[in-house]
């Protein structure tokens, strides 16, 4: 089984609220010095999904992304979890896209990369929590998109997928080719090697630009996005909590509770 | 000629229309006020068609169904091709559908398929001229970012609660069965079953005016149940941060959050949550939140309306016993 993955190398998602801030007039997110980027989290938990699939029932796996150099440390990361080929697109033209020009991107490298079974994605991206690019590129080569998906298994020719829906999961069968939106509960990212680091640290990349791709400056990066960023902008937060004290603390449940019944909120 | 007409993508589940149905509608009578144009609502599914009355007395000016039993169940496969050709039909502004998981697959590729774009989980709307600007929360809700769409129809799901419902309206609008043409052809997905996940011993989490809800603070499974004794207490549902969900402490249908169940209950009690932004973006629209946590700075404290900085061992059995008694009398 062939497979592709998708991945995103992106701001850490943990970084604490208040060390975020914004260049209003650039319309750019100014991210906190030092900070580190980090493969997004439901990619990596993509890429668990089609290490075990290929454990299972052999083939290929290729990771591929959108970015620019600072990518490949992400892709090699990938690469030490087991991926066998990693492709980046990285080009000047690429950049300022929206999620239509990202998946017009991925989709092209995909057909040119030739057949496959798979293509798994995170459910989306901690950066733009958007949810669309997998689902783009699903439809750009006219496959079912599954999203969000909790697991994916192979019997015979047919994959058995677990969606989520509300209160529950649905159990779907699908005939691959398909495109599926991973979520994180079943898929815990293995920790690679470091022997397995050092190998992938030495490896090939291969990066791709407008050039290799048959598309034209046109229809990527800022002139081919269909949405346009009016504003970028942080929504300041007052706390207005009231601490409720106790010593010992123990005392201080049956005080919230004497509180959230004087309030007649219980 | 495309009309200047919102359409509303109805979503319906076990228990009929869902919420999501009259916070669609809410957003498009409002902005219609503003714009002008009419609110149109597609009701797609198998044998929905009852339901289509409740559309029309709450703000849909139409209402267009489509009943037919290869709707059901539902597959984004088979849903895209009707939808599609609606909207071909009807040339409207705008669509409106739920940021649910069901809306979650089809947005991105309806938009894809007609050409134009979405914006995902967006929490407000404004027009501007003839575009709707959308707002919509990026990196977990730390920021914020305002979006036009160029093309048309413009499309944006919204995010659940974010959008007030509407009430019944004076006039009821009028409802059509749409005939369109639905080809009994191979389908690629075809549902197997419906596993359904109990909420375990707390209520259903949607529509619960009171919820606790517990993190990883609460170190391990074998702790869980001082979360579930509070909700027994105070006759609430549980919920569940996607820690303690990954962690494999509780199932996935009771996470709340950005990629969770999003709620907006009277009483929301956080035991062991820091307040990450993706946790907040579920639980901000409650009344009342309560905040248990060990760590003064934590980020739930600055949603909180009451907080106790403590261990929740020597919290909650305090709080537990004296709401008992406090209820009983
Ligand atoms: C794209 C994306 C989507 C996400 N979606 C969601 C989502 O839908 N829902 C969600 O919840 N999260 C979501 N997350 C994860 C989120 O970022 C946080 O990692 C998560 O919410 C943290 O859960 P937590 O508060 O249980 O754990 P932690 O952040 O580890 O917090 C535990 C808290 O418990 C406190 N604590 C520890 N011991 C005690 C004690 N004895 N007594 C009292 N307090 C104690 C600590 O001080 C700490 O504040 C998402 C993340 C990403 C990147
Ligand atoms: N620049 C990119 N490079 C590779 N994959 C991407 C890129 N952007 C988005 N994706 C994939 O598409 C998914 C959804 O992204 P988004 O629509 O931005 O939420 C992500 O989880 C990735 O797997």
């Amino acid at each position: 089984m062939d497979i592709i993955v998708t991945v995103k190398q992106v701001s850490d998602p943990e970084i604490p609220p208040a060390f975020f801030k914004v260049d209003e007039a650039a319309r750019q997110v100014l991210l906190p010095p030092g900070m580190s980027w980090v493969m997004n989290g439901y990619d990596a938990n993509a890429l668990e999904a089609g290490l075990r699939l290929k454990e299972l029932h052999g083939g290929k796996l290729t990771v591929i992304s959108l970015g620019d150099y600072k990518v490949r440390d992400t892709l090699k990361r990938a690469l030490a979890m087991g991926a066998d080929q990693a492709i980046l697109l990285d080009d000047p033209a690429f950049a300022d896209g929206d999620s239509y020009t990202t998946a017009l991107v991925l989709a092209e490298v995909i057909k040119k990369n030739g057949s496959f079974d798979l293509i798994l994605s995170g459910r989306q991206a901690s950066d733009t929590d958007a949810g669309q690019v997998h689902l783009g590129i699903a439809e750009l080569l006219g496959i079912p998109g599954i999203v969000p998906v909790l697991k994916v298994e192979k019997t015979g020719d047919t994959l058995q997928v677990e969606r989520l829906v509300e209160g529950g999961l649905q159990v779907l069968e699908v005939q691959p080719p398909a495109a599926l939106g991973i979520s994180s509960e079943f898929y815990e990212p293995r920790n690679p090697s470091v022997r397995n680091l050092v190998t992938a640290g030495r490896s090939q990349i291969q990066i791709l630009g407008l050039a290799d791709l048959g598309l034209t400056a046109s229809q990527v990066g800022k002139s081919g996005a269909r949405c346009q960023l009016r504003r970028l902008f942080i929504e300041a937060r007052e706390s207005c909590v009231e601490l409720i004290e106790s010593d010992p603390s123990a005392g201080a449940g049956i005080k919230l509770a004497e509180r959230l019944h004087d309030e007649k909120l219980i | 000629m495309p009309t200047d007409n919102i359409m509303v993508i109805a979503e319906t589940g076990s228990e009929g229309l869902s919420e999501i149905s009259f916070e669609l509608l809410g957003a498009a009578q409002t902005l219609v006020g503003q714009m002008g144009g009419r609110v149109v609502a597609v009701l797609a599914g198998c044998r929905v068609c009852e339901h289509a009355g409740a559309l029309a007395e709450r703000g849909a000016n139409r209402v267009l169904v489509v009943d037919h039993e290869l709707l059901e169940p539902y597959r984004a496969e088979t849903h895209l091709p009707v939808l599609v050709e609606i909207i071909k039909r009807e040339e409207p502004a705008a669509i409106f559908l739920g940021h649910t998981f069901t809306g979650q697959e089809l947005g991105p590729r309806l938009a894809f398929r007609l050409g134009t774009a979405i914006t995902t989980d967006c929490i407000r709307l404004e027009p501007a001229g003839d575009r709707v600007v959308m707002t919509k929360p990026l990196h977990g809700g730390n920021v914020m970012a305002e979006y036009i769409i160029a093309g048309s129809p413009q499309i944006v799901s919204l995010r659940p609660h974010a959008f007030a419902q509407t009430g019944p309206s004076r006039s009821t609008g009028e409802v059509l069965d749409m005939e369109v043409n639905l080809e009994g052809g191979q389908t690629k997905t075809r549902l197997v079953g419906t596993i359904r996940e109990d909420s375990g011993k707390g209520k259903q989490l949607k529509n619960a005016e009171v919820i606790v809800s517990g993190g990883r603070g609460l170190g391990g499974a074998e702790n869980w149940h001082y979360v579930e004794e509070l909700a027994e207490a105070l006759g609430a549902a549980i919920g569940a941060t996607r820690a303690v969900v990954d962690a494999g402490w509780v199932p996935a249908s009771l996470q709340i959050g950005l990629t969770g169940t999003i709620v907006s209950p009277e009483l929301y009690i956080a035991v062991g949550i820091s307040g990450a932004p993706q946790h907040i973006a579920g639980m901000s629209g409650a009344r009342t939140i309560i905040a248990i946590n060990c760590d003064p700075d934590a980020n739930i404290f600055k949603y909180a309306r009451y907080g106790v900085v403590g261990d929740w061992k020597e919290v909650l059995p305090g709080l537990i016993q004296r709401i008992k008694e406090l209820r009983e009398k």
